[in-house]
């Protein structure tokens, strides 16, 4: 039996209000944590303090065994379930697979959620004030890699008082995270999730990168990265990024079936000369309009880096089984027939290599058409096989507590 | 357990490394791995058996078999299993060698064409076998190519595969006394261990 602890890091959830659904984990408030350093990056520079925002749902057990940690993707953040006000239009962004009696079930598991660093969520970034000057980071904000975020996961871990994660999780850039606590604190967590994602990006997936940061660079606002000091906001470049990045999330078959060819206004008439808005372009003029208005260029642009610079088995000697070999947690790995931004082809080299390398994993190649974007999206399959894991990751621990793992 | 799985669980040994290919719901794997402390990866295709299997908490990995083996290195299982999955492949003949690249020992179950209520189906009423054990239609059955005890052997003998053990097995009563006598007409699976 379980008992309950009552912790700081209890997420202060007021209930479910009447209008929020049953299987939601209601209210939730985002909480932050400053912690002192210096905190040493890949890149060789220090920090002297830093903040993270993290969200925590479900209740954490006797033995801190049933902790979850979820990675985010490139424009995710803290608000991963639940809702924020009662007039919350919108859950947080993987609301479909965290909650009581989802996939990751929220009677279970104590699930934490964070802004990365370098995040513009409230996580120390681009937009704080850097101490040293009084002004806001900006573009001098140091580079950041995968393993500076799991680093400073595993000092919010420590914060939390959780030795070792029942499961890390993650999908797309989260994914390339929980990959990379298997290897850097292998005695830390039980299990890894990695779902829709890569041991490195491809020179096509770099180029998309590319293409997005010289959209945000080249729009005459972004005033090399220091709009905030100027009180601009290279809005339109950011948006034009999102859009980039929007396409390839999506498949063709994906963007066919949910607009095809309609149109929002004009007609093809001849004689007549009034212009044509496909459907689907206003889709993504949308998509671009409200994240430009939510996310920081020079966040996009870090982000997108750390996502390039990723290459898990570099410091193996660019041998993943080698790099694999370090890894003592299950493995769980999810891919998405429709994705071409993260193929199956990626999740299957990783599948390979942690076989090669005699870690336990399970593989699925989920049919669905949505793309990349399938990883956040109901689908029976996913949410049913991912249902059936997790589980077992709870009943291991009902049976065993945290295991006695040596690196 | 089907007869055939319980022959395999004693021709391997304990604490090896097993390769269990079109694994199923994932029975034999959870066996051997509780029972033997055998540990390994099921590959199976159908989401749910692989559904199956996770519940199991056993490891699997979708993939398509008859796309071969060429992401396991050469000799990186002691053995390598396939039960009654032989006659759905495109091309068995090479993921048995390929089995006996990747595992130091194969063991392989399947169906036989050659017992005598196939024949006798066959011969009396001119269609196609549909019974228990393989009830499909022609048009619509996963398996595609059918083989007798002897046509398997006949293929063992042309690429050297070496038979370590052979095992015929049979549900019915009768034809569970008569199968040691004439195992390609009463006998309903075939299991086979081989080498190289």
């Amino acid at each position: 039996m379980r008992k309950i602890l009552t912790t700081e890091a209890q997420t202060s959830q007021s209930g479910r209000p009447a209008g929020l659904p049953a299987n939601s984990v209601g209210i939730v408030e985002p909480q932050s944590h400053t912690f002192p350093g210096p905190f040493k990056l890949a890149c060789g520079r220090v920090l002297d303090e830093y903040t993270l925002v993290y969200e925590t749902y479900g209740t954490l057990n006797a033995d801190k065994s049933n902790g979850v940690l979820i990675c985010h993707a490139l424009s995710g953040h803290h608000h991963a379930a639940g809702y924020h006000s009662e007039n919350d239009k919108r859950p947080g962004w993987w609301d479909h697979y965290i909650g009581p009696g989802k996939p990751i079930d929220t009677n279970q598991f104590f699930v934490v959620a964070l802004n990365n660093l370098g995040g513009c969520h409230g996580s120390t970034g681009p937009t704080s004030i850097n101490p040293q000057t009084g002004k806001p980071w900006g573009p001098d904000f140091p580079p950041l890699r995968a393993r500076d975020w799991v680093h400073s996961q595993a000092q919010l871990a420590d914060h939390l008082g959780i030795q070792q994660w029942a499961a890390v999780v993650g999908g797309s850039l989260g994914g390339m995270q929980a990959m990379r606590w298997a290897l850097e604190y292998p005695e830390r967590l039980r299990h890894c999730v990695v779902i829709a994602s890569a041991m490195k990006l491809s020179a096509q997936n770099i180029a998309f990168n590319e293409t997005a940061r010289q959209a945000i660079t080249s729009d005459p606002d972004f005033r090399d990265g220091r709009y905030l000091e100027d009180n601009t906001l290279p809005r339109d470049g950011l948006a034009v990024a999102r859009m980039i990045g929007h396409i390839t999330y999506l498949s063709d078959d994906g963007l066919g079936k949910k607009f095809g060819r309609e149109l929002r206004s004009g007609t093809f008439q001849q004689g007549v000369e009034e212009l044509v808005e496909f459907q689907v372009q206003s889709y993504l003029r949308y998509q671009g309009d409200t994240f430009s208005s939510s996310f920081d260029p020079n966040t996009y642009i870090l982000m997108t880096r750390a996502l390039d610079y990723f290459d898990l088995a570099r410091e193996y000697d660019d041998d993943p089984v080698k790099a694999f070999s370090h890894a003592r947690c299950k493995f769980l790995l999810v891919s998405f027939t429709s994705d071409w931004r993260f193929a199956p082809e990626r999740s299957r080299e990783i599948a390979d290599a942690l076989m090669h390398a005699n870690i336990p994993v399970t593989y699925a190649e989920v049919e669905s058409p949505m793309g990349h974007d399938a990883f956040l999206l109901p689908n029976a399959r996913y949410e049913n096989l991912f249902a059936a894991y997790m589980n077992n990751v709870a009943r291991e621990q009902d049976a065993t507590g945290p295991r006695e793992v040596t690196a | 357990m089907r007869q055939d799985l319980d022959i395999i669980h004693n021709w391997i040994a304990p604490a090896t490394r097993v390769l269990d290919l079109g694994c199923g719901d994932g029975a034999l794997l959870d066996r051997l791995g509780k029972e033997k402390r055998v540990d390994g990866y099921g590959l199976e295709i159908d989401p749910d058996q692989i559904q199956k299997c996770i519940e199991r908490g056993v490891n699997v990995v979708e993939q398509n078999l008859d796309n071969g083996l060429k992401n396991f290195a050469d000799q990186s299982f002691d053995t390598v299993v396939m039960t009654q999955a032989l006659q759905t492949l495109r091309f068995p003949h090479l993921v048995v060698e390929e089995m006996l690249r990747v595992g130091r020992e194969c063991i392989i179950t399947f169906p036989n064409f050659g017992q005598w209520k196939a024949r006798w189906h066959l011969a009396v009423s001119g269609r196609m076998p549909v019974s228990d054990l393989l009830p499909y239609e022609w048009y619509d059955t996963p398996n595609i190519h059918f083989c007798t005890f002897k046509d398997f052997e006949v293929l063992c003998r042309e690429h050297h595969w070496q038979i370590l053990h052979r095992q015929v097995v049979s549900e019915s009563p009768v034809s569970g006394v008569l199968k040691d006598f004439l195992p390609n007409l009463f006998g309903e699976t075939a299991i086979y261990h081989l080498t190289r």
